[in-house]
Parts: C-alpha cells; structure tokens; sequence
C-alpha cells in the first residue's frame, strides 16, 4: 500500500502558476481528481509522476522524493495522456518493451496484456489501433511491474460507452485490491461513477477534498440562475417569489424573459412547473443561464 | 477486463542496473531511427556517394586528387555531418517532441544509460551509413591508392562518434535540434570554416581529417588540426556533451497538455 503526498506544492511557468500552494494525500483507492480544462490536472499528475519539479513544496510517495528518482517507478504505473506511443510497435513488443525496461520477461507482459483484454490483437502495429484500444496498451504498459501506484491522466478521453465502462471496472478492481489509483477527468459523472475520493481543482487552487456525495451536494446546492420566458412573465415572476426556493428574479426587457436566481435547486426544478400549471401560464423557455462546469467549479472555490 | 491474481503477484521489477547499456532502449532507438521517413536520407546519400564515385571512375579512370576531393568535400563534409544530423538528433529529439520517451523515462533505468545507449545506437547508424560507403566509394574512385580510402573511411567513422554526440545533445536541448545541426553542419563547418581559417580548429571535421592524415600516405590529407590536438578535442566534445545531455534528460520536464 503506497500513499502519495503533495506538500504545499506551486508550479509556475514563467509568470503564469498552473499550481497554487496545493496539498493533498492521495491514499489506497480510487481517486478523482476533478477539474476543468487549464486547471493544473497534468500539472499536479507530471509532479506525482516525476515528470516535473514542483517550483515550491515537496511531492512524495511513502515519505520518498519522486523528482529525479527512477526508483520511484518501480512503485508507479504511469498512463499519460498524449497519444504518442511507439507506433512502429504491435501491441505486443510495445508491452514486452516496458516489461523488459522493468527487468521483467515476455510473461509479465502477457499476463498485462490478458488483464487488459488486449490479446486478440496484440500482433497488429500500434498505429493501427483505436482510441480504445491504444489506452488499453498504455495500461497494459504502466501495469506490467504490478505497480502499487497507478496515476493516469484523462484517461476516459475519446472512449466509446463500453471501452469506457470496462477501463472503469478495472481501475475500481485496482483501487479494491489495494492500489493507489488516480485518474484525473473534467467530466464530474465521469469521476463520481468510479472515485469514492474526490480531489477538485480550480485554477490552479485546490477546491475540494472529500467524499464525491458531499463535493456533489456543494455543487447542487449553490444558487442557479435561469432564463425563464412565458406567455406571462409578470404573473410567473409573483407566483415564484412568493416561495422561499427563490432569492431574486429580475425582469430582463432586452431578452424579453426573466432571470431567476434560485437557492433550493432541488424544491425549484419542482416548484416552476406546478406554479405554471396552477396559474394556466406556458413556459416558453426554461435555460440555466450558469451551467457551464467552469462556473460549477468556480462557486466550488468560493464556498 | 480482468485483473492479476493479488495473491500471485509477478516478481519484483529488478533494481536499477548500472550498466550503461540497456538492449531494449537500443532496440526501440534503433527501430525508430529506421523506421521513419528520414530514414530515406541515411540511405540516399551514401547510394548518391557510391553511384558518383561509380560514374567519375568510368568516366576518368582512377585519380588520387578527384578521389580526395569527393571523399573530403561531398562525403566527409556534407554527408558524414548530415547522416549525423538524422540519426544523432533522430536517436532521441523525436521521442521528446511527442511525449512518447515517457515510456523509457518512467522506469527504473538510469537516464545516464538511456542517453549512452542511445549514443552508441546513432554512431552506429551514423558510422554505417558514412564510413562503410566512404570505404566503398575511395575504392571505387582509386583503388584505395595511397591508403586515401580506408584513412577517410577511418576520420568519417571518428567524425560520427562527435556528430552523434552532438546531434543526440542538440535533440535533447531543443525542439529545433534538426535546422541546429543542420546551421553547424552545413554554416559553420562548411561555410564559415572556409571564410574564416581560425573556425577550422572548431571544426568536427578537421579533426576527424587530423586522425586521418595519420593512416594516408604523406600529403594525401591535410587538416588543420595536429593528431593530439584532434583526439584531446574529439573526445573532450564528446565525454562533455554525453554528460550534458544525461544531465538535461534527469532534469527533462514534460509539460502537460493545458
């Protein structure tokens, strides 16, 4: 059992911080780490992966530096995000490549390679491969020394349904068995499915830390805005600030519609439908008007 | 999917090795330097050196003078540099341009070791595609008349281990390591070498004709470098650039994607 630490760790580029005083500790289990694009996600990953010094801050696993330590990666199984592999390979010599670089033989990397499914086409080049199938080689590469860390960096991108559920079964099979697995991902069903953890990240700031129902209540209970237009906005706009779920609505003449601000996500979505039925008024348009993950994420690092 | 055993774990990776050498770093570089495009090149302009060589030899018979000059001018100072272009910087530039040397630098290997091995791979392939068809060509051309052949045959093979050095150095300092290579290459040794006498004793070139003077007859070659000078110089460039690039590739970060 490994457990990585990250220590009041920033990473600047120039003037630009992708990672800001960040601290965390990554423990046996399926970890999240949850975030929007640009958030500093690969940045943090690279760090626990020894790909990049931390500008401040210290990042360890089990108490031992990462950077500038290829022992390290006898522990950790790495599955970058780049599509870049040696394309020129099968599958096959791709895998046997990584076992023989771990001082392992042909037999490590089968049973990588019978773990992922990959087996059936194991003898085609690797340039052949689809989307799928290439995450599944990298796996089968960062898995071939039974490593007690597995870090993989968005990893679901571009995956079909099922390529996507089976990678999913697998890393849950990981996180039980005892491995450090974490995965980093922009899409919250995406993470809240596979991680019982949670690390989010914004802007390079950590957001929030904890059990996936409660970083899902944080982000369902903020105040929502919606557009709102119908055949009577004046007498929707009465009915619904009468309840205690609405905090404001502002009547937009320039869009002809109005902009509610509702504060009980849960008691709203129920009360706008029935107060319309009630009063015989017809809902032309109900739009969130901040549903985009940025602005999810943004109240994240507010709360 | 299914998973490993947990109560049959595979054996322990082994520790890292100290060995310089890593086979399976050699043969993934090896595969790779072949197995692009630029591959092409390592094999046309020895082809173009030999068919030359061929056509010259039919068309004016056996001279020392024109063997010099094909073997001192086109091989030795445009395509001995050239081929150490493609295979130094190709041995390692293209792996960190697209992010896949991941997959070597996340293992328990010493980074001093992929850098030597990748080392001997791109002299290997350098001394291959450059000393052997020099060789061939100087028989072509005079029947190896005055040992002019085999001595540049013999500086080609030396040049390719400082090209390789420098060129692999080159890939791992920057992205643009080909038109680097190819500025010193073809500018400064071949341009500015010429223009300015003091440039030739910085020349990769000279030094290699400085050993190769040694092996030909008397007066076969010339170059401006004396033979301790040349070695000192030869392995001086290359122990410091097989140095430096071990130490960029330690410290090598891969940014990510955002």
């Amino acid at each position: 059992m490994s457990t990585l630490r990250i220590d009041h760790v920033s990473r600047w580029f120039g003037n630009v911080v992708a990672v800001n005083d960040i601290t965390m500790t990554i423990a046996p289990g399926v970890t999240g780490l949850l975030g929007p694009n640009g958030a500093g996600k690969s940045t943090l990953i690279n760090m626990m992966g020894g790909f990049l010094a931390p500008s401040t801050g210290t990042v360890t696993l089990d108490g031992t530096t990462i950077w500038r330590n290829a022992g390290s990666y006898r522990h950790i199984g790495i599955v970058p995000e780049r599509e870049a592999m040696y394309d020129f390979l099968t599958g096959r010599e791709f895998v046997v490549a990584n076992a023989e670089l771990h001082g392992l033989g042909r037999a490590a990397a089968a049973r990588a390679l019978a773990t992922v499914e990959m087996e059936y086409a194991q003898d085609r080049k690797i340039s052949t491969y689809s989307k799928g199938m290439r995450q599944r080689v990298k796996m089968a590469s960062a898995l071939v020394h039974d490593p007690s860390v597995l870090l993989l960096d968005e990893p679901f991108n571009g995956m079909d349904p099922r390529q996507r559920m089976q990678l999913m079964e697998l890393l849950r099979r990981m996180g039980d068995e005892g491995r450090t697995v974490l995965f980093s991902s922009h899409i919250l069903e995406e993470v809240e499915q596979l991680a019982s953890h949670i690390e989010v990240v914004v802007a390079g700031r950590h957001a929030a830390s904890g059990d996936f129902r409660k970083i899902r209540r944080l982000m369902t209970d903020r105040p929502h805005r919606y557009l709102v237009r119908s055949d009577n906005d004046r007498a929707l706009a009465g009915a619904l600030i009468a309840d205690p779920s609405t905090a404001g609505i502002e009547v937009d003449f320039a869009e002809g519609a109005l902009r509610i601000q509702a504060v009980d996500f849960g008691r709203f979505t129920e009360l706008l439908p029935r107060v319309a039925r009630d009063h015989g008024i017809r809902l032309l348009t109900v739009s969130p008007s901040d549903e985009s993950l940025e602005s999810v994420f943004s109240y994240l690092v507010a709360a | 999917m299914s998973t490993t055993s947990p109560t049959a774990p595979p054996a322990p990776a082994a520790a890292p090795k100290a060995a310089l050498f890593h086979p399976t770093v050699a043969r993934l570089t090896y595969r790779a330097l072949l197995g692009r495009r630029r591959a092409l090149i390592l094999f046309a302009l020895p082809a173009m050196l030999v068919v030359i060589a061929i056509i010259i030899r039919v068309l004016t018979g056996a001279d020392d003078t024109t063997a010099s000059g094909i073997l001192g001018g086109f091989a030795l100072g445009t395509m001995v540099p050239l081929i150490g272009v493609i295979a130094g910087t190709g041995a390692i530039g293209p792996e960190i341009d697209d992010g896949s040397v991941v997959y070597l630098l996340a293992k328990p290997v010493p980074r001093s070791t992929i850098i030597f091995t990748k080392l001997l791979v791109a002299i290997g392939v350098t001394a291959a595609f450059s000393a052997i068809p020099v060789l061939v060509a100087g028989f072509v051309l005079n029947g190896n008349s005055q040992q002019i052949a085999v001595a540049y045959a013999v500086a080609a093979a030396v040049a390719s281990v400082a090209y390789s050095a420098l060129f692999l150095l080159f890939g791992t300092i920057t992205r643009h390591a080909v038109v680097f290579g190819l500025v010193y290459a073809l500018v400064w040794e071949a341009f500015v070498g010429n223009l300015v006498p003091g440039a030739r004793t910085l020349s990769v070139q000279q030094w290699a004709l400085g050993v190769g003077q040694k092996i030909g007859a008397e007066g076969a070659l010339s170059s401006d470098v004396h033979l301790p000078l040349a070695i000192c110089l030869l392995v001086g460039v290359t122990a410091t650039a097989t140095w430096y690039a071990g130490r960029r590739l330690k410290a090598l970060t891969l940014a990510g994607e955002e």
